[in-house]
């Protein structure tokens, strides 16, 4: 399988990696995926006063697409509304990553994991 | 010490031409290029004599008769003539059921799915964890309508060796067509066909040190083995394999079959202290299991899951290593190994398999530089899995309820 420029560098050097703490009600937690399907994404978003999302960090179990297009929307993230975030979409994290047809699939968890993320974190915040 | 990268850890896919057999095959492409069917000159009778030497080269590495040796263009193609040529001549008087086991290589599994597709019945036997079929069940499938029977010799993924007398044994027993794919066997295990009761046994040349494009089928004579040709034309090779045969690669085989003949016992021996070398420092990472039986299996493989670390990015991570991974990611098709499946292994550990298989021109130095790398990247890639994660946590990764999708 050849792998864009980009994936690579973002396998060999993914940016973002680790773990916030998932109980702080400014963290909000997504996990998409399933080992059985070889792929499973955990992305957390770290929100500050302003509503703003000022970290995000994520852990990947998957192919080299997978760990890329997570690794790819913590950067994407950070600076960003819930609302931004939420407009992020597979489509964009394909073309930015030159992905594969075969490897759309890993773009979509991403999305996935973003959406579960921002849903986790305004499920903890009143409303 | 210098290591060349990429190592070449994937015999089992195939091996290179070892440099003596290349150099046999040599003069067969230019100065000897006869057609080996021309009885009327020279160049026929040179070619028509390296064949028959090859022949008997063949057929001593298994102990069987060179008139029970015809050449094919390899494992797949024998699988081919043995399988749908013996159930098709003996299914008249036999009946139309065929036993086989899950783990075969697609080459059997996909042969006997056409001949369902022709009418013929087929029993897929589940292999027991180690990767061994239990007599017991091969016995339980037996029917009275069972015309043919096939059984790995060596397993391509995990390298065990099925116990292939005492299946033969009751195949004779039940008057069952007993063939066997030994694609992977050659040079790895003793193969003595007077002795083994099996009637059809598939070779081919390029998993031993010879040329691709060239394999064999053994039918044996006593008692006589009928197959229904599956390739028309000339009848060549006593009219059960049709075509113009290929001097050189045949040569080429034959070579390389002396070569295993002769060389096999030392270099099982040296083959097995690097494999032995090579999974003692793969056990010292955590989470780690051996696919397959480590007692009947050839020195040549080792077959691993790294627990929580996924097949394909481990594949990239291990760049500098030529090795095959148990999941078909690579080949765009995103299931695990379905021999893996078949021992039992969950879908985790299926995933993140890697085949290492070793041979003729494997190292020392080879096996030491792959331990570090693999110590170094899978500790890279578990830092990056939440998986690993939640396994350090003490979470039961069965008991999760994912989201699929």
């Amino acid at each position: 399988m050849a792998y864009s420029d980009k994936v690579l560098d973002h396998y060999e050097n993914p940016r973002n990696v680790g773990t916030l703490d998932k109980n702080d009600p400014q963290v909000g937690t997504g996990m998409v995926g399933a080992p059985a399907c070889g792929d499973v994404m955990k992305l957390q978003i770290k929100v500050n006063e302003s509503g703003i999302i000022e970290d995000a960090k994520f852990k990947t179990y998957g192919c080299g697409s997978a760990i890329a297009s997570s690794s790819l929307v913590t950067e994407w993230l950070k600076g960003k509304t819930l609302d931004q975030a939420a407009e992020i979409k597979n489509s964009a994290i394909a073309e930015e990553l030159a992905l594969p047809p075969v490897k759309i699939h890993c773009s979509v968890l991403a999305e996935d994991a973003i959406k579960a993320a921002v849903a986790d974190l305004k499920s903890k915040q009143p409303a | 010490m210098t290591v060349h990268t990429p190592i070449y850890l994937d015999y089992s896919a195939t091996t290179p031409v070892d440099p003596r057999v290349a150099e046999k095959m040599i003069p067969y492409i230019t100065e000897h290029f006869g057609n080996p069917a021309s009885r009327s000159h020279p160049f026929g009778w040179t070619a028509e004599q390296a064949v028959e030497e090859a022949r008997d080269e063949v057929a001593k590495l298994v102990n069987a008769d060179p008139r029970e040796i015809v050449w094919t263009s390899g494992a797949t193609e024998s699988n081919n003539l043995a399988i749908k040529g013996a159930a098709n001549f003996y299914s008249g008087t036999k009946g139309k059921h065929i036993i086989t086991v899950q783990t075969e290589h697609k080459a059997v599994i996909d042969t006997v799915r056409e001949l369902e597709r022709q009418g013929f019945t087929a029993t897929y036997l589940a292999p027991e964890p180690n990767g061994l079929v239990d007599l017991e069940k091969f016995k339980a499938a037996i029917r009275p309508d069972t015309v043919l029977a096939s059984v790995m010799f060596v397993n391509n993924e995990i390298g065990v060796i099925q116990d292939i007398e005492a299946i033969g044994n009751i195949c004779r027993e039940n008057n069952i067509i007993f063939h066997v794919d030994a694609a992977q066997a050659t040079g790895k295990v003793d193969i003595d066909l007077e002795k083994l009761p099996v009637d059809l046994m598939s070779f081919c040349a390029h998993k031993t040190y010879g040329p691709k494009g060239i394999g064999a089928l053994y039918v044996r004579r006593k008692p006589r083995i009928r197959i229904e040709a599956q390739m028309h034309g000339g009848g060549h090779e006593r009219g059960m394999r049709s075509g113009t045969l290929p001097t050189h690669q045949i040569v080429g085989m034959g070579e390389a079959f002396r070569l295993a003949r002769l060389e096999m016992k030392a270099e099982n021996e040296r083959v097995r202290q690097l494999r032995d070398r090579l999974l003692a420092g793969l056990q010292e990472i955590d989470e780690v299991y051996v696919n397959g039986d480590m007692e009947h299996r050839v020195p040549h493989n080792l077959n691993i899951s790294f627990n929580f670390v996924e097949g394909e990015s481990l594949i990239m991570a291990v760049k500098d290593i030529a090795v095959s991974s148990g999941s078909a990611c690579t080949s765009a098709s995103l299931e695990p190994s379905y021999v893996l499946r078949a021992l039992g292994r969950s879908d985790e550990l299926a995933h993140s398999s890697i085949r290492f298989s070793i041979g003729r021109f494997t190292t020392q130095e080879d096996v030491d530089y792959t331990i570090a790398l693999m110590k170094s990247k899978i500790g890279k890639l578990r830092e990056l899995s939440p998986l690993w994660e939640m396994h350090l946590d003490g979470i039961d990764l069965s008991k999760v309820e994912w989201a699929a999708h």
